[in-house]
């Protein structure tokens, strides 16, 4: 299992483009994505559960994954919120 | 004239006016064609077994997937039309009505409460849309609709019924609706449509996105009293102050007409200059920067086409707070600056009190000469904690972004040195707490005290980048107050020896190769501009209302024969005559 803190760095938050971007990439791989904050914590399967985190600009989300290719899957999430999400 | 004036009144009665918000900027006359959505109806009825069961979660899969291929075919057949936006709306649609936790819900309330799928779709959509709705942030209460949307597509395959598509016939027509699903707004004919009038609906729905990106003006959250506009009926909406007229006078029209024309000139002029670059003719290009006191006018200085911010002011933001603000505190004020601007540029001027600006939570001491005292970087060296604490909170928020620390007040290469001093401390202290930072963030300096502009080739060497603040500069230079109206009259940034100054400023930048930018009100001045780029000056900082009306200065002269004009005003010895050669020049 791998645990990673991300600050959120898309003024409207994790709006619903950038939740569709992590939803298909998180299918690529075999790992359970779960994405967390504050306390609350969803797997990336869900656009809702993921909308229903409500996480604005300037927050904290902590991103766990776990499964065969963890390692891959949380270089690409890394790659994810400190690149991409700058792209949205 | 009895008659007449009844007339009058009858009609001026029959005008009605509403307030909505304005979703999409402009204004638009038309007539009003009203969407009642028929919601596809079904018989209640419970299943009996899990034969039935099974099948009805089977055939609720097969709905969401013929849901996700219409919507497929919509991006494949129409997808050229699309702007890579609209496009991405429509996927985001997809994961919506193939949403997983949708599906565990709908499964669970067929299996375990025995209902059919259009029901189970119905319960679980609309109570997520409850929860979205009763959320405490616009985005995310604008997401009902996508809900809702996802549901009916569903529903609508469960069913097998027809595709709802918009009855839009006539020119000029105004949408009004409940509101607008992403995909009825997608396929919208802008051709047709000049306005859209929602009874629901926020700056973040959808519609409000499209309209925007087609300039098709929209005003929404007008309330559900807006279904019972007749069709047909005459409706002016004002998408800039969200204002909706029914039934208008023809004076009113009239008046609405020519409101239009001065917004759409306005519009389009800045829509033209917004994306051109500032270039001269003969093909130098000019980086317009804006300056700004928050993060929340970035959006507007992007609109009016600026590069990135020239200066970033820390002081309101200070004079605003109760007391000295946390690290934290200031961490969140940079980093949303940071997030705001992308990968442009931010300068962030370091806290520049004292002079006429005070904070309520400070007391500076009493002083003969408050411009010549205790003030800006002269506090920040005497109270070092607190500059390191705006530094470390910079430092960190450049992690997501492309800010760089601008230092107010320098005098000579000490005050340089003992700040930068700081910064390395603030950096250490960040690296033994273990946060991040960028490592390379760029200190430049402000020159607005003669002594640094004369000596910006020594201060070159360990400054990163200049910025010439003519307004302190300028009565430093001249040693006049232009808050006293006694001398005012010679503060004048024309002064023969005051461009002087600021020639060998930008010259000797240049000669050790560093950037240097201008962000007092002489950057914005029509007539100086072209004097500027004759001296090679090629960033400029300013208002962001100014960029257009600068950049279109920029854009009609060339920089060879700018070059002329200012070597003709070297040898001028006075402002008015100065003055009086750049209007004839301008003509």
């Amino acid at each position: 299992m791998i645990k990673a803190d991300y600050v959120i760095i898309d003024p409207l938050g994790m709006h619903a483009r950038p939740a569709t971007a992590l939803l298909k990439l998180s299918r690529n791989y075999k790992s359970v994505v779960t994405i967390q904050k504050a306390g609350k914590s969803v797997p990336v399967k869900s656009m809702i559960n993921i909308l229903g985190l409500a996480v604005k600009a300037g927050d904290t989300v902590t991103i766990i994954t776990e499964g065969e290719d963890e390692q891959a899957a949380a270089l690409a999430m890394e790659h994810f919120f400190t690149v991409e999400m700058k792209n949205f | 004239m009895v008659s007449w004036e009844a007339s009058f009144i009858y009609l001026s009665e029959k005008q009605k006016t509403m307030k909505g918000s304005g979703l999409s900027p402009g204004i638009a006359t038309g007539k009003a064609l009203i969407i009642r959505r028929k919601e596809p109806v079904s018989a209640v009825r419970y299943l009996e077994n899990e034969e039935q069961k099974s099948d009805e979660i089977k055939s609720f899969d097969l709905a969401v997937e013929a849901a996700v291929n219409e919507i497929r075919k919509i991006i494949e057949v129409c997808g050229s039309n699309f702007r890579p936006d609209d496009i991405s709306i429509l996927e985001t649609q997809t994961e919506f009505i193939a949403d997983s936790q949708l599906r565990n819900d709908v499964a669970d309330c067929i299996s375990k409460d025995n209902m059919t799928a259009v029901s189970a779709v119905r319960k679980v959509t609309g109570e997520m849309a409850k929860t979205f709705g009763e959320m405490n942030d616009e985005y995310l209460r604008a997401r009902v609709t996508d809900i809702q949307d996802a549901g009916n597509r569903i529903v609508r395959y469960l069913l097998r019924g027809e595709e709802y598509t918009v009855p839009v016939k006539n020119r000029d027509t105004i949408l009004v609706a409940e509101d607008i699903t992403p995909t009825e707004a997608l396929t919208l004919d802008s051709k047709l449509i000049c306005g859209i009038l929602t009874a629901e609906g926020g700056r973040t729905s959808h519609a409000a996105i499209i309209a925007r990106s087609r300039g098709i003006p929209a005003v929404g959250g007008c309330g559900p009293e807006i279904m019972s506009i007749p069709d047909n009926e005459t409706v002016i909406i004002d998408g800039t102050s969200g204002e909706v007229l029914i039934n208008p006078s023809s004076k009113t029209i009239k008046e609405y007409e020519k409101r239009k024309k001065d917004f759409d000139s306005n519009a389009e002029m800045l829509r033209q200059l917004r994306d051109k670059p500032a270039i001269t003719k003969d093909g130098t290009a000019v980086a317009l920067y804006g300056n700004i006191s928050s993060f929340k006018e970035i959006e507007n200085l992007t609109e009016c086409g600026g590069e990135g911010v020239g200066l970033l002011r820390t002081e309101l933001f200070f004079m605003t707070s109760e007391d000295f603000p946390a690290e934290e505190e200031q961490f969140e004020f940079y980093l949303q600056a940071a997030i705001a601007a992308g990968k442009k540029p931010v300068i962030i001027r370091t806290l520049d009190i004292g002079g006429d600006k005070q904070l309520p939570y400070f007391s500076f001491p009493a002083e003969s000469n408050p411009f010549l005292g205790y003030r800006a970087i002269r506090i920040s060296l005497d109270r070092q904690e607190l500059f390191l604490t705006q530094v470390m909170a910079i430092l960190r928020a450049s992690m997501y972004g492309n800010l760089k620390i601008m230092l107010p007040m320098i005098s000579g290469i000490n005050e340089l040195r003992e700040a930068k001093e700081i910064i390395n401390i603030a950096k250490s202290r960040l690296a033994a707490s273990g946060k991040r930072f960028r490592e390379n963030i760029e200190t430049g300096i402000m020159l607005e005290i003669p002594s640094a502009a004369m000596m910006t080739g020594l201060l070159a060497r360990e400054a990163d980048f200049f910025s010439i603040g003519t307004n302190d500069l300028c009565q430093y230079t001249m040693a006049v107050d232009r808050m006293n109206s006694k001398v005012a009259g010679l503060y004048d940034h024309f002064n023969p020896g005051f461009l002087r100054l600021v020639a060998t400023a930008v010259e000797q930048a240049h000669q050790h190769g560093k950037p240097v930018g201008m962000c007092g009100e002489m950057a914005s001045d029509p007539l100086a501009v072209p004097l500027l780029i004759g001296m090679g000056l090629r960033e400029f900082s300013m208002p962001a209302a100014s960029i257009p009306v600068v950049k279109q200065i920029i854009n009609s002269c060339s920089a060879g024969s700018c070059e002329k004009m200012w070597k003709k005003v070297m040898r001028m010895d006075k402002q008015e005559d100065i003055r009086l050669f750049l209007k004839n020049e301008m003509k």
